[in-house]
């Protein structure tokens, strides 16, 4: 038996989950596809007297796309949404991240709501949900709640959940079709957690210069951050080769990393300031320069 | 505190009614309660990708998963990838003809998830293949022959009653 000593139980209903919650005071632990929780478990950093599983909740891993946006039931796997064609262009952005989350074999039971209130600081889906300001919806208790996507990842791996509470839904507001955008992530291993991440987007006034640009990135210790110095940079201007030259440069300064198993602070800044050039050259049509021999 | 509890469950074509303990993940219940120790246990914490099965058709890794989360599931391990009869499946036919194996540590995983793949995508290109594959870990490192032999299993998998795998 590798996982600690505990008890398992699987409720039909959202209030009999929440009344669980309650009941076992901050002893239970929710699972659903378990593909973050489980290795937890097998390592021993967590021993939660019993497990509530809630992965045949009914009615949470709807994919709804509507002029508000799209919502996602938090019981949505990988492969749901992968599989899901209308996505693509409603929310290019959420469908093009989510291809680097993890295996096929882990895609299969991975869940949106998993994965966010695991919240592992390299972890995409915490950082779409930072940096297109999606909402999260929580219930609990005192029923349901809505915590804005900036505020909901307090750092690594904690949430601002109180311990009564289940994340039901994350709602991504409305995605204009003539946004530019652009993600991209360096792993080690394909489908293996980011090394570093640049989520962007920015829409285009009628001069062609970019209004309200959202730079997301993963690399930092805590989690996925907004950086604003790159934003205000962005704001109003013309996205060429001289502004991204720069918006890298900003963004490498204004990454806060430090030294772990992985990488040095130093390199994981340079990746992290790459990774916001390529995304930038994606969203504004360019191709990255081939590097001289 | 752990527990026994009772589950039902279908293993290649089989039904099976077992007391799963509360904490025994699926692969130690398909080795130690159902005694099928084709499936492996390698990292145990979702990194290497030997334990993969399908379950309900899709390929998961069993040490990911809790014995008590199968109840009710149709799971399908390396063992019920080979004809009723006894012979090969055409994934390990083609696996044997192109030494795709050296060790065969991680084979019934690699076996599983392509198992998976095919019956969903029968036209999987190699690109597809590898993307897939970087789920599962061969420390033999013998990947070439691995790709080479799940392309050549993919014709049996567009012609499905020739595969031998139907369960």
């Amino acid at each position: 038996m590798k996982l600690p000593d505990l008890d398992y139980i699987r409720p039909g209903t959202l209030q009999e989950t929440i009344d669980l919650l309650v009941a076992y005071e901050g002893e239970a632990k929710l699972v659903a596809g378990g593909q973050s929780l489980m290795p937890m478990l097998a390592f021993r950093l967590l021993a939660p007297k019993i497990l509530i599983d809630i992965s045949r909740l009914p009615g949470l891993n709807a994919i709804d796309i509507g002029p508000d946006g799209v919502r996602l039931g938090a019981l949505t796997t990988w492969r749901d949404i992968e599989r899901h064609a209308a996505l693509k262009t409603a929310h290019p952005l959420l469908a093009a991240a989510i291809a680097h989350v993890a295996h096929y074999q882990i895609r299969n039971r991975g869940t949106v709501g998993g994965s966010l209130a695991h919240s592992d600081p390299a972890s995409e889906f915490p950082a779409l949900v930072t940096t297109c300001d999606a909402d999260v919806v929580v219930h609990g208790a005192g029923g349901e709640r809505v915590v804005k996507g900036s505020e909901f990842v307090l750092g690594a791996m904690t949430t601002s959940l109180e311990p009564d509470e289940m994340i039901t839904g994350i709602r991504f507001p409305a995605w204009p079709a003539a946004r530019r955008w652009g993600f991209e992530e360096f792993a080690r291993r394909r489908g293996d957690f980011a090394m570093a991440a640049a989520v962007v987007f920015y829409d285009l006034d009628a001069g062609g210069r970019a209004a309200d640009p959202h730079i997301g990135i993963i690399g930092e210790p805590e989690r996925a951050v907004r950086l604003a110095a790159v934003e205000d940079l962005l704001t109003g201007r013309v996205i060429d080769r001289d502004v991204i030259a720069e918006a890298r440069a900003i963004g490498e300064q204004a990454a806060q990393t430090s030294d772990d198993i992985h990488t040095p602070a130093k390199y994981r800044k340079a990746l992290i300031g790459t990774m916001i050039e390529r995304a930038l050259m994606t969203a504004a049509g360019l191709e990255l320069r081939p590097v001289a021999a | 505190m752990s527990r026994k509890i009772d589950i039902t469950l279908t293993v290649n074509g089989a039904a099976y009614a077992h007391a799963a303990d509360t904490r025994s993940t699926l692969v130690d219940f398909l080795r130690d309660d159902l005694k099928l120790t084709g499936t492996h246990i390698g990292c145990e914490h979702g990194v290497c990708g030997a334990c993969t099965v399908l379950v309900d058709g899709e390929a998961v890794r069993s040490c990911l998963m809790l014995a008590p989360q199968a109840d009710g599931a149709s799971i399908v391990t390396v063992e019920g990838l080979g004809a009723a009869n006894g012979e090969l499946g055409a994934l390990q036919r083609a696996f044997r003809k192109h030494h795709a194996l050296q060790c065969g540590f991680c084979t019934p995983g690699i076996l599983t998830t392509a198992h998976a793949l095919l019956t969903q995508e029968p036209d999987a290109d190699a690109d597809r293949i590898r993307d897939v594959l970087s789920g599962n870990i061969c420390r033999c490192t013998g990947y070439v022959t691995i790709v080479q032999a799940i392309l050549e299993a993919r014709d049996a998998y567009r012609r499905p009653a020739d595969a031998g795998t139907s369960r």
